[in-house]
């Protein structure tokens, strides 16, 4: 755990003291590096010509101890400990004696964002470099020690044994009172799959004994000296203006220390928390808003979103596709739909500013703290070197939820409290309602079919951008647009997520996919898998379409339209695992669904089996089995965790989940107005992996999304001959007439 | 406004000041400074601020402080003693229950008072005990396996 209260500390202190290999990098191994040690280098006399362009580092001390520092936020995915095992393997270190500094602009290194499933091909291998050179490093020392060769030494637990004379000499003594500081050039030959000692086997994630023992973990649960408690009123919907504020009566309640109004965007600060929540009660009953009503409703939505979304512009695949298709006759052609969902995450947005000696530091739960201090210094006029954001873990956010906005409130508001770390919490019904959404995405798909295989295929999306990150851009954050003076939000374009898994990994003749986009009335951004999860909803369930049209087994048809490797053995190794051949029993339907996210990263491969009642006409998620290919795993138990993980939030997307919104702002405020899965209903999981230790680890949490939505529509038509084509999939959509 | 509240927290007599409305939960968590229950919804439809009152597992968020003074009330805080895990805890750490970890608290506490009560609960009625209890991550298989082994170790 991170010293909260020592914020002084940063990356000077840790470059400061003696007795240590450093070993610097950046994320681009090989990139600008000076020298690349060899047997007749002396270690002692390297140093960093230039520190400050070196942007990590990992380090071993006197005392044994391996620390690393990493620009990537923990997020409940497991990364602290899968990188932490990566470096301790490269050094064979025992896990124990490793720790790590994640996400702090003040110590670790710029790396943008934890998103997308990058974190373990992107920092890890960075860090693994760094500790193969710095195993590099120790055992030229220690060849000096031990008056042996290095190819004579081994290296059990931090100590390094000669196989000449049995001597021994630990890597903490090797570095005592000593001060090796060394570039990484990313040469440094890496660990075969078979020397491994720790990766590929599971390891506990220490953090959750802390969760566990009710430890100090979460960014809710930071208490600085002296803090005093915030909360902001939001608008009841987008666009409404503040037109009347009772400032004195909130003033004069008990506790309040400040009520802070600036445009639209107006706050309470309070010694107590619950002095906060009782202001904001009030101001909520005594405010008065002027407001435009929201465009279109949801029954006009889709419609709209086809009629005012852009022209269609081929984004990817063959631009000859739409020829083709024309020439052909078009065999299959269907719509599918996927609603505006949420993050939803369960610990509503929290963050802490404090404004102190010409300094603000924020506390924050950012997927970002480099662009989320970019993005204040934008809102508060101050440089980045007076602003300092601290990442701590805070309940999942599954993407870009309200974590910077809130860090966004907590710095004006602590602007206004200075000396005092002003704490910030969201409402429940400020998540459900301010976050930004998954976007609303409308999928058309035609396709042409010749002597059982698809010829061409064309897929059109309609959607919003799935990517609003605050970027350095105060407009991006909800106060910064709440300001009497405000700043304008100026979306970046719209971004690529929209066609994210779009065009099918399958070995068509023609394909291509046109994106119309569509500026829609509510607002969004990156919600894991980001517009993976609709496209791969709409491409699994047409082709469970067209093999049923073809008369084919739905695994066997996408098996003979695939050539890579790797994603046949993802399914067939789901055939075996699974019993996708087993007979068919009464009132049980099977689905399947496979996909390679962002067809470059994991493959994922998975059955879905419900269970009807006919009585009730209702349908139940029985079980969902998933096979997963993330190249060599780190830590197969991580890897099992998050993709199961991604399998039961999927299935609560896919079977429950829409925001509701009307005129007068959006209606899903809470988990009465926005279900989502409890364990009753929850699906037992099973998750397969398959290892590659000799391919590099790719990023596992996003594969499962999509396809888990497609194999539970196609379940629910193999169980009732409905083809369920909107999400969410309800089982009022079902023609239960059909089902005799 | 304020007045004083009596309250026995994990075997010991507090006395606090603070307003009678407060929720139990603001209490706990900032006069008592406890991490255990945490804030998720404020309308007991969540399970992140259970403890457990005279053993039965409950929601903080609503209660008012003073209204729970009736009861002995325990945090997650209160099931270790002098440093030693619950054997529920232990178990949630063993399976690797959590990814975010947030919905923990209330998985635990809803568990011990499921174990009080059923020493040997089938999964249908792990799951009853928890239906109060939301987790995000979709943990939710891991957190039955835990509860199981925590019932295996209770037992043994």
């Amino acid at each position: 755990m991170k010293q909260f209260d020592d914020i002084k500390s940063g990356r000077r202190e840790f470059l400061r003291s003696s007795g240590y290999l450093l070993m610097g990098f950046t994320l681009m191994p090989g990139l600008g590096f000076s020298t690349e040690p060899d047997e007749c280098y002396s270690p002692e006399q390297i140093l960093i010509a230039d520190r400050e362009a070196v942007d990590s580092w990992i380090r071993i001390d006197e005392q044994g101890i391996l620390t690393v520092l990493t620009g990537k936020m923990e997020l409940g995915q497991g990364i602290r400990t899968a990188l932490m095992q990566m470096a301790a393997k490269e050094l064979d270190i025992d896990i124990k004696q490793v720790r790590i500094i994640i996400a702090d602009t003040g110590q670790t290194q710029d790396e943008r964002y934890t998103a997308g499933s990058g974190s373990i091909e992107g920092s890890g291998n960075a860090i693994r470099n760094a500790a193969a050179e710095a195993r590099k490093y120790l055992l030229i020392l220690a060849a000096k020690e031990l008056k042996s060769n290095v190819a004579e030494l081994s290296v059990n637990n931090g100590i390094v044994k000669s196989a000449k004379n049995q001597k021994t000499v630990a890597y903490k003594d090797l570095v005592k009172g000593k001060r090796l500081e060394a570039e990484v050039t990313g040469k440094s030959e890496l660990k075969k799959p078979a020397d491994y000692k720790l990766v590929g086997k599971p390891i506990k994630r220490t953090d959750i004994n802390d969760i566990a023992a009710a430890k100090t973990h979460f960014i809710q649960d930071l208490r600085l000296p002296d803090m005093v408690h915030a909360r902001v009123m939001r608008p009841p919907v987008y666009s409404a203006r503040l037109v009347s504020f009772p400032t004195d009566e909130i003033q004069k309640l008990p506790g309040v220390l400040k009520v802070v109004v600036n445009g639209n965007f107006a706050a309470v600060i309070a010694s107590q928390e619950f002095e906060s929540i009782k202001a904001l009660e009030k101001m909520k009953q005594l405010a008065k808003w002027d407001s435009k009503p929201i465009t279109p409703l949801p029954g006009q939505l889709y419609a709209d979103m086809i009629k005012n979304g852009s022209a269609g512009e081929i984004v990817e695949g063959d631009k000859s596709a739409d020829k083709k298709l024309s020439e052909n006759t078009i065999t299959l052609e269907a719509e599918y739909k996927r609603p505006y969902q949420m993050h939803g995450s369960i610990g509503p947005s929290c963050a802490i500013g404090l404004w102190k000696d010409d300094q603000l530091t924020i506390w924050s739960h950012t997927q970002g703290v480099f662009p989320l201090r970019s993005t204040v210094s934008d809102l508060v006029n101050l440089p980045l070197e007076k602003i300092r954001v601290i990442g701590v873990p805070g309940a999942g956010c599954y993407g870009h939820n309200g974590a910077d906005d809130v860090g966004g409130d907590a710095a004006l508001l602590a602007l206004q409290m200075p000396g005092k770390p002003v704490r910030v919490q969201w409402m429940r019904e400020d998540e459900h309602k301010w976050e930004p959404y998954g976007s609303a995405m409308v999928l058309n798909i035609k396709a042409a079919i010749s002597e059982g295989k698809v010829t061409s295929w064309q897929t059109d999306i309609w959607s919003d951008t799935h990517s609003s990150r605050p970027g350095g851009k105060a407009g991006h954050l909800i106060a910064g647009r709440h300001l009497e003076k405000p700043f304008a939000f100026e979306g970046g374009g719209f971004s690529g997520g929209s066609h994210r898994n779009s065009l099918p990994l399958y070995d068509f003749e023609t394909k291509n996919v046109a994106l119309h986009n569509y500026k829609g009335p509510l607002r969004t951004s990156a919600l894991r898998s980001l517009g993976a999860y609709g496209n791969i909803f709409a491409l699994e369930s047409f082709m469970d379409e067209l093999a049923a049209k073809a008369g084919k087994d739905p695994v066997r048809f996408r098996l003979d339209h695939l050539k890579d490797a790797r994603a046949k053995e993802v399914i067939t190794t789901l055939v075996t695992k699974a019993g996708w051949d087993s007979n068919k029993k009464a009132g049980l339907g099977k689905g399947f669904a496979f996909a390679q996210y962002k067809n470059n990263a994991s493959y994922f491969a998975v059955k879905a089996e419900v269970q009807l009642d006919r009585a009730t006409r209702t349908y139940r998620l029985v079980k969902l089995t998933g096979v997963i290919d993330s190249g060599q795993a780190i830590n197969p138990d991580g890897i099992i965790n998050q993709t199961s993980g991604g399998m039961i939030q999927a299935a609560s997307w896919t079977m429950l989940e829409q925001v509701n919104y009307g005129a007068n702002g959006v209606e899903s405020n809470s988990w009465e107005t926005y279900p989502i899965l409890r364990f009753e209903d929850v699906p037992d999981t099973e998750v397969f992996v398959v290892d590659r230790p000799e391919l590099k680890p790719l990023g596992a949490g996003e594969a499962a999304q999509g396809p888990v939505s497609a194999a539970i529509a196609n379940a629910i038509f193999d169980a009732t001959g409905s083809r369920l084509r909107e999400i969410p999939l309800t089982p009022d959509k079902i023609d239960w007439s059909k089902i005799s | 406004m304020a007045e004083l509240i009596n309250i026995k927290v994990n075997g010991k007599t507090h006395r606090v000041t603070a307003d009678p409305e407060i929720p139990l939960l603001y209490l706990l968590r900032n006069n008592l400074q406890l991490n255990g229950p945490k804030y998720g919804c404020g309308i007991e439809r969540c399970g992140s601020c259970m403890v457990l009152l005279n053993g039965k597992a409950q929601p903080s968020c609503v209660i008012p402080g003073s209204a729970a003074a009736v009861y002995e009330v325990t945090t997650l805080e209160g099931l270790s003693k002098n440093n030693v895990l619950d054997p529920i805890q232990e178990a949630f750490i063993e399976e690797q229950a959590a990814q975010c970890g947030y919905c923990m608290n209330g998985m635990i506490i809803s568990a011990k008072a499921l174990l009080a009560e059923n020493k040997n609960p089938t999964d249908q009625e792990i799951r009853q005990a928890l239906q109060r209890n939301l987790c995000r991550c979709g943990t939710h298989t891991r957190i039955i396996s835990a509860v199981k082994k925590a019932a295996a170790k209770l037992n043994k």
